[in-house]
């Protein structure tokens, strides 16, 4: 067995595969966040319940309807973009101009009735779905097995969270969203249709979730509470981060997978709680988060 | 404050009366568990409604409590009084130290950093040796208040119950009209005149949370002695949700608001969890959610103030 001072090597970077993967989905849930944040100042308690409805799609669409993994990458992400964009125009927008403590309420409250709903529907307990043709099997590395689906979700997210950063951040069209963000009426009198933006934004970020929740199917038991209990985490990722950069939420979403993967294999018993004490010692330092700027 | 019409002394009076006679009316047990939550929600709103502070992790307190005086009245032979009292504290020093993280962010962080320190404590009762896990502390004996007064029998214990519950209330009123309560009102108003008034904000907010907090055990507490259960639903972050609900059906930031909030959803649920709807639970609690942010966001007792005044 491959050692090395003492370190089991197989096993530690099994934990770090595992830590890269979760990082994988915390970044796409927590820059989903951010821009759905960034231009509306809400914090989308629901985005936990896109991700599950996400990985229910897909799985749905694979049962009903036949779409295979690779369709459903590109048409659920749409779908639930598109619940997304619903939300925004039926319940969000009418109380916008309110106590943001109330869209974070409404939005919590959607995440219920669509967990509940699916738990009515489909139980509580898990259900499979397999791993594309594909990309079964795996890599053998000299210093582990490396399956060949896990080594695509984190590239995959990887490209699609910088794509994402890429168009925010240099592109014309991130420049509107960028100054959408600091002066709507401004935006708004250039002539750009700031309404459309946020609702287009708020889609995207939904989108994302969606993404993320068809790229979980095939590795977590697809489940009503996959997503609640993602979300919190997140949260603290998100606190961790600092809401201020696209960059943070991802750098600090694969970041905190990483040290997750890595507490599991040092001390197991703490690995459920470490991002949490990170947010605590965070907090303590730089209450602004690790990218975010001081208000 | 316009609440001329609540805080008036008849009402009070009439309300008191209501609550001496209804256990001879309805059923203790029930009586007492919407006397346990309203507490909570009336702790909960303390910060919400006064402070303007949506702290999404107060479950973490009503656990600790629960957990605390469930512990000590299984291994320990103190009489209840000692146990609800140790339960209250231990809720109060969890809540100053996650307080004093807490209030260094705002608005929709400081509900974030709340849920995500209360997923903490989740875990951790979740595996430590002296919360039995899954299970729970099951067969919570309710002792002897004072040594003397068997607390067994349901409509005595109801009688303790109410007295805790009209105690808490009573702090949260005197907490509220105090000068304390007028700048906790001046920092929901207008945090950075506050500020510029001189006053240290995040102390005062911080006060308010340990209040907060040690009333949350107390109601935490309380409940354990009366269900004679400490569990994880406690603890977990679907009764952060439900305390947020009790408040906002019941109305936010009035006294009596989430005394009728609790009533409300204590008796839907109990109503629901008896009947063909049970598995909808959730989808309900969710609706009445958005229903409540959308269309009726002052809340029954709200309402019926707005009604009042519109009207008398």
């Amino acid at each position: 067995m491959a050692t090395f001072l003492g370190i089991n090597l197989f096993g530690l970077f099994g934990q770090l595969l595992v830590g890269l993967i979760n990082g994988s989905f915390y970044a796409l849930l927590s820059l989903g966040l951010a821009i759905i944040f960034g231009l509306l100042k809400i914090i989308n308690f629901a985005q936990g319940a896109m991700y599950m409805l996400g990985a229910f799609a897909a799985w749905m669409a694979l049962n009903y309807l036949g779409i295979n993994y690779w369709l459903a990458l590109i048409v659920v992400p749409l779908a639930v973009g598109a619940v997304g964009i619903l939300m925004e125009r039926l319940l969000i927008r009418p109380i916008a101009k309110e106590d943001h403590l109330y869209s974070l309420l409404l939005t919590f409250g959607i995440a219920l009735m669509l967990q509940g709903t699916f738990t009515h529907v489909f139980g509580s307990s898990g259900m499979a779905y397999a791993i594309p043709e594909a990309l079964q099997g795996g890599f053998k590395l000299p210093f582990m097995y490396l399956p060949a689906y896990r080594a695509w979700i984190v590239v995959a997210s990887i490209l699609v969270c910088g794509v994402t950063w890429w168009m925010i951040e240099k592109t014309r069209l991130g420049a509107y969203l960028r100054a959408g963000t600091e002066n709507a009426q401004l935006m708004q009198a250039f002539g750009i249709n700031v309404p459309l933006m946020v609702t287009l934004t708020f889609g995207f970020g939904v989108g994302l979730a969606g993404f993320a929740g068809v790229m979980a199917a095939p590795v977590y038991s697809v489940s009503p509470d996959m997503g609640s209990n993602l979300l919190i985490i997140v949260f603290a990722i998100v606190v961790i981060g600092g809401m201020g950069s696209i960059g943070g939420a991802i750098l600090t979403g694969l970041g905190m997978g990483v040290v997750e993967g890595l507490t599991k294999y040092f001390y197991p018993e703490a690995s459920s709680t470490v991002i949490f004490l990170v947010m605590v010692i965070v907090l303590l330092l730089k209450p602004a988060g690790l990218f975010g700027k001081e208000a | 404050m316009n609440t001329s019409i609540f805080t008036h002394s008849k009402l009070n009076l009439v309300l008191l009366l209501l609550a001496l006679v209804a256990p001879f009316v309805l059923y203790p047990v029930f009586l007492m568990k919407v006397l346990c939550f309203a507490l909570f929600a009336c702790a909960f709103n303390l910060l919400l409604g006064f402070a303007g502070l949506l702290s999404f992790g107060h479950a973490v307190f009503l656990g600790t409590g629960g957990y605390v005086t469930g512990y000590l009245m299984i291994n320990t032979g103190i009489t209840p009084e000692l146990g609800i009292l140790a339960g209250t504290v231990a809720a109060g020093l969890i809540g100053a130290l996650y307080g004093k993280l807490a209030v260094r962010r705002e608005g929709i962080y400081f509900a974030m950093v709340t849920l995500a320190l209360a997923q903490l404590a989740f875990f951790f009762y979740l595996q430590a040796p002296f919360t039995g896990g899954e299970d729970g502390l099951q067969g919570v004996p309710r002792g002897h208040l004072f040594g003397v007064i068997d607390l067994s029998d349901n409509l005595q214990m109801y009688f303790f119950v109410l007295a805790i519950f009209l105690f808490g209330f009573w702090l949260i009123q005197r907490t509220v009209h105090s000068p304390f309560g007028q700048v906790l009102k001046a920092i929901r108003e207008n945090e950075p005149r506050a500020i510029s008034l001189g006053y240290n904000v995040n102390d005062y907010k911080w006060v308010a949370f340990i209040i907060s907090a040690a009333l949350a055990g107390l109601a935490g507490s309380t409940k354990t002695l009366v269900f004679q259960l400490a569990s994880l639903t406690d603890v977990h972050w679907h009764m952060s949700g439900e305390v947020v609900l009790m408040t906002l059906v019941g109305g936010m930031g009035t006294l009596f608001g989430p005394l009728v909030g609790a009533a409300a959803i204590v008796t839907i649920q109990n109503y629901l969890s008896g009947g063909e709807l049970g598995n909808y639970i959730h989808i309900i609690m969710g609706a009445i959610f958005v229903i409540c942010v959308l269309a009726f966001r002052n809340g029954i007792v709200g309402q019926f103030r707005k009604v009042l005044k519109q009207n008398f």
